[in-house]
């Protein structure tokens, strides 16, 4: 049994996380007093664009393509490292986190090549600022690992996230508040939300991620969008394994822990409702924010 | 050794064969690539051997040279170094011999030089005497200047020969100051006879090696050649240039801090400074460039500011009795010098083929050559994404062992805390801005439209030259897989080199999971790829024109250029990079044809460098009475001197 919970964990991710951007829908439905689409709509939507034929540019090359396929592969591969309800899947070891972070990069250098093959200047557009928002992400993103890994004094994530108990919250509170908060902005520009990007947009000039997708159809807009669901389970996952009590059974921690990817998902959803998204130049404060409080993290950790 | 000094001979004669046969240019490269590619393979069999049993070999003459011998020793960081020598240089000339076919320019000199350039650099990498280093590194020098002179009717490539004549003399001139501290105790300049200073002495010697050397390692400030020395060399050459010939310096401050012991405290903050400053700017710096081999420059300077801040938290960890952090920080350093070898000869031979086949490497007249040239498209974005450090390629397996290195720092007590975090996220940082900068450059010019006629005209080039990028890419993938087994050797070079510890056997087990974990990502690709081709099997996609918001009539010109890609964050880094622009004003209702330009300045080169050489230069002139022109005065001085030093002496 030991052995195959770390794959029902991944299929189980694999499975539910398109479930996510169900919840975040339906969360901004009822704040706009809609009823909103179903739950299972990306299901749907995902099952619809494998069985479309995809209509590819006569510009693009083999790049276009094969980008969604190794952009989706890419996070499906940094899934084998992620935690799940703060126990490990079945990778985990030494610096395995600097490793996820490298393949969340593999997937943006592909999706970005990807948008810059249809020679299209809002696909260029949306490429240029997703680069530029991962300069200050990423920092940002890793700095907060850097000070979770100095609180626990554990470098991978299944050791960080398993020593971390209340005892580490009563003892190291302002620092992980911090960092949760550091998590949560990065988990919103990462994943193109409010205030970072509108998924909902309808006009092209102040998109960003959904620009750089433009021109895909059929089976490699469902790549992308899966990635897209993943990558969101992936951020929340970090989170919902840092906030979390544990010590119970599998069974339990797995049910809060369910119940909390929920609560994440429709935090996302509140945000997007009441806030408006932020003018493009304002983007990058918001990270170095993030930023400010990794390291704000990280230096009250270090002086403890 | 033997079989080195064969290979050796075999470099050497090759050269002179082509030097001989320069009547015929043709037959003249052709006999100097056999010679580089046979030197290489019998060469590589010692380098190979030192390398992996950790043995060492030693042959030393005598030499009539006043301090010299002839001493040669090869220990296994040594053969380290030398590996890319030959892999590099063999598949270099075999590139060339491709690339500057149909060329009308000397080409046996050319072809003599180069073998004389890996010849220099075996020199430099086995000598184990003070005055025969520098006469390979000399050698070293000259030979890539003449190669730098190669399209000398270009004031461009004149203009960079010149700044690296300059470079590397005052660089050599340093490291014979360092030498002779050294070599201050005992009566000859042998490696193994340097006694070990202590005090101020020993921070002179770290100074003055650490300039000398970084001349030619080229990390900023000392960088400013070369951005413009490697553009200017054949693609070829400028392979060698980058992958191989600025990792002497990298070498030689290894080798210096052998003979230093013990270090001192600030040394190792020095070389993280200097490191973490490098690779950041070097990444910032290659994302403002027009250029594609100045963008591939700039980001060997980003790399050499990698493995120096390696080397700076090795030592730094050696200093506040961290040896195992130590022993793995400098097999990280080693493992990115052979990683950055491989891909950065790969990309600098994909921009090759780009100048060759598009007759232009500027970004904003390219465009669409993954079609035009699909092979060489191909292998550039593999090489563009090693030098991201994307996984399961190679450069990936170097920067993981730096980053364990820090995280180990970060978690231990005291001011190695401090130096941890700032590795770390220097590497964070510098990474994000290097995968900007890489798909700015392989997307505008491989990806999208043409934007140019030529680049439209494009052709792919020939297997001579695709062939060896081919290897390479392979090589890189391969060492990106096998990356576990180097960090033993690895780690024994850098111990027995710096006096360090080796690394614990398991230190090399992370790299292994992400071995397992890289083939775990090549699966999932294959399923994915496979599912792909099942959803699509039976169909037949259909083709338009890029749908670009229903657009109807999109030209090329529309697309987001290399300045535009770039452009929010090169604005927001401003003050840094000092770009000059001109952007058209719009004043009417019915504007007429406007254009806009931005280019990226040499800051280092306009705010420090010309302002110190126009000092000197007026310094230089307050002493122009001493200068009549006139032969007599000149040997007056000569006498006046002379006689002086007798004095002194009586």
């Amino acid at each position: 049994m030991e052995i195959i919970k770390p794959f029902i964990q991944f299929l189980a991710v694999m499975f539910l996380s398109p479930l996510l951007l169900g919840v975040i829908n339906r969360v901004k439905a009822l704040f706009a007093g809609r009823r909103g689409q179903p739950l299972c709509q990306l299901y749907w939507d995902l099952y619809k664009l494998f069985m479309k034929t995809p209509v590819y540019s006569r510009t693009t090359t083999w790049v276009f393509k094969g980008g969604p396929v190794i952009a989706v592969s890419a996070v499906v591969a940094a899934l084998a490292v992620l935690p799940f309800a703060g126990r490990q899947s079945f990778l985990a070891f030494e610096g395995d986190f600097i490793f996820l972070i490298y393949l969340l990069g593999l997937a943006r250098f592909f999706t970005v090549l990807a948008a810059l093959d249809t020679g299209s200047a809002f696909e260029g557009m949306g490429a240029s600022r997703e680069m530029q928002f991962a300069v200050f992400a990423e920092p940002a993103f890793f700095l907060g690992l850097a000070a979770l890994s100095r609180v626990t004094g554990q470098t991978s994530l299944a050791g960080m996230f398993g020593t971390l108990t209340s005892a580490t919250w009563a003892a190291a509170a302002p620092v992980l508040i911090l960092l949760t908060a550091s998590f949560f902005m990065v988990l919103l520009a990462e994943n193109s939300r409010v205030p970072a990007d509108d998924p909902n947009t309808h006009l092209e000039l102040t998109m960003i991620h959904e620009v750089m997708v433009l021109d895909h159809s059929g089976p490699e807009l469902a790549y992308i969008l899966y990635g897209a669901s993943l990558k969101l389970w992936l951020f929340g996952a970090l989170i919902a394994c840092m906030v979390l009590p544990r010590g119970g059974s599998w069974a339990a921690d797995t049910a809060v822990f369910l119940l909390f990817m929920v609560a994440v998902a429709a935090a996302v959803g509140v945000v997007e409702s009441v806030m408006a998204r932020l003018r493009m130049i304002k983007v990058p404060y918001m990270l170095i924010t993030a930023f400010a409080f990794s390291a704000l993290a990280l230096i009250f950790q270090m002086g403890r | 050794m033997l079989l080195l000094l064969f290979s050796f001979l075999i470099l050497l004669g090759s050269a002179a064969l082509a030097l001989c046969l320069s009547g015929n240019p043709r037959r003249a490269q052709d006999a100097a690539a056999y010679g580089a590619v046979a030197a290489a393979a019998v060469g590589l069999v010692p380098a190979l051997n030192s390398v992996f049993t950790g043995s060492t070999e030693t042959f030393a003459a005598a030499w009539p040279v006043p301090l010299g011998s002839l001493s040669f020793s090869l220990d296994p960081l040594a053969a380290l170094f030398l590996l890319p020598v030959f892999v590099l240089s063999a598949f270099s000339a075999v590139y060339g011999c491709g690339y500057l076919a149909g060329s009308s320019k000397p080409l046996g000199r050319a072809a003599a030089a180069f073998n004389l350039l890996a010849a220099a650099m075996m020199l430099v990498f086995t000598a184990a005497n003070a005055v025969l280093f520098m006469l390979g590194w000399e050698l070293m020098a000259a030979s890539s200047f003449l190669l730098v002179l190669f399209d000398h009717e270009k004031e461009q490539a004149r203009r960079a020969a010149f700044i690296y004549l300059a470079a590397g003399g005052t660089g050599a001139l340093m490291l014979l100051a360092a030498f002779c501290l050294l070599g201050a105790g005992a009566g000859t300049l042998d490696f193994a006879s340097f006694s070990p200073l202590s005090g101020a002495a020993a921070g002179a010697a770290f100074l003055l090696a650490l300039c000398g050397f970084g001349l030619k390692a080229g990390f900023i400030p000392l960088h400013v050649w070369l951005p413009e020395a490697h553009p200017a060399a054949p693609s070829h050459v400028s392979a060698v240039m980058s992958g191989v010939m600025i990792k002497t310096g990298v070498y030689g401050i290894i080798r210096i801090m052998g003979f230093l012991h013990p270090w001192q405290e600030w040394w190792g903050w020095t070389l993280i400074a200097v490191g973490a400053v490098s690779c950041l700017l070097g990444a910032l710096f290659a994302l403002a460039q027009h250029e594609l081999k100045r963008v591939l420059a700039y980001s060997s300077i980003e790399n050499v500011g990698i493995i120096m801040m390696a080397l700076g938290l090795g030592v730094a960890a050696q200093v506040y009795g961290s040896p195992a952090l130590a022993a793995l920080a400098f097999s990280g350093a080693l493992l990115h010098v052979l990683n950055h070898s491989l891909f950065k000869g790969l990309l600098f031979m994909g921009a090759g083929s780009v100048l060759h086949g598009a007759g232009t490497a500027e970004l904003e007249a390219l465009g669409g050559l993954g079609r035009r040239m699909p092979r060489t498209a191909l292998l550039f974005l593999v090489g563009s994404a090693a030098a991201c450090a994307l996984p399961p390629l190679n450069g990936f397996a170097g920067e993981f062992l730096i980053y364990i290195a820090s995280f180990r720092g970060l978690n231990s007590a005291g001011p190695l805390a401090l130096a941890g975090v700032l590795t770390g996220l220097s590497l964070a940082a510098a990474g994000a801005l290097a995968a900007a900068a890489f798909t700015r450059a392989a997307g505008t010019a491989f990806l999208g439209e043409p934007r140019a006629v030529r680049a439209a005209d494009a052709h792919e080039s020939s297997p001579l030259m695709t062939a060896p990028m081919f290897c390479l890419a392979l090589l890189c993938l391969a060492a990106g897989l096998g990356s576990p087994l180097m960090v033993g050797p690895l780690s024994a070079a850098a111990a027995a080199a710096l006096g360090s510890a080796e690394a614990e056997v398991y230190a090399a087990v992370p790299l292994i999971y992400v071995s397992a974990a890289g083939l775990i990502l090549a699966a999932v690709g294959l399923i994915a790829a496979a599912k792909r081709g099942f959803f699509l099997h039976g169909r037949s996609p259909a083709s338009g024109p890029t749908w670009d918001c229903g657009y109807a009539a999109p030209t090329s010109r529309i697309q987001y250029g290399a300045s535009s890609f770039a452009q929010p964050l090169t604005d927001f880094f401003q003050p840094i990079l000092r770009k000059i622009g001109r952007y058209p004003v719009i004043s009417e209702y019915f504007p007429a044809k406007a254009a806009f330009s931005a280019e990226a300045q040499p800051v280092f080169y306009n705010a420090l460098y010309t302002p110190v050489a126009v000092r000197l230069r007026e310094l230089a002139y307050r002493f122009s009475w001493l200068q009549h022109g006139r032969l007599q005065i000149y040997i007056m001085y000569i006498i006046v001197t002379l006689i002086g030093l007798l004095l002194w002496k009586l």
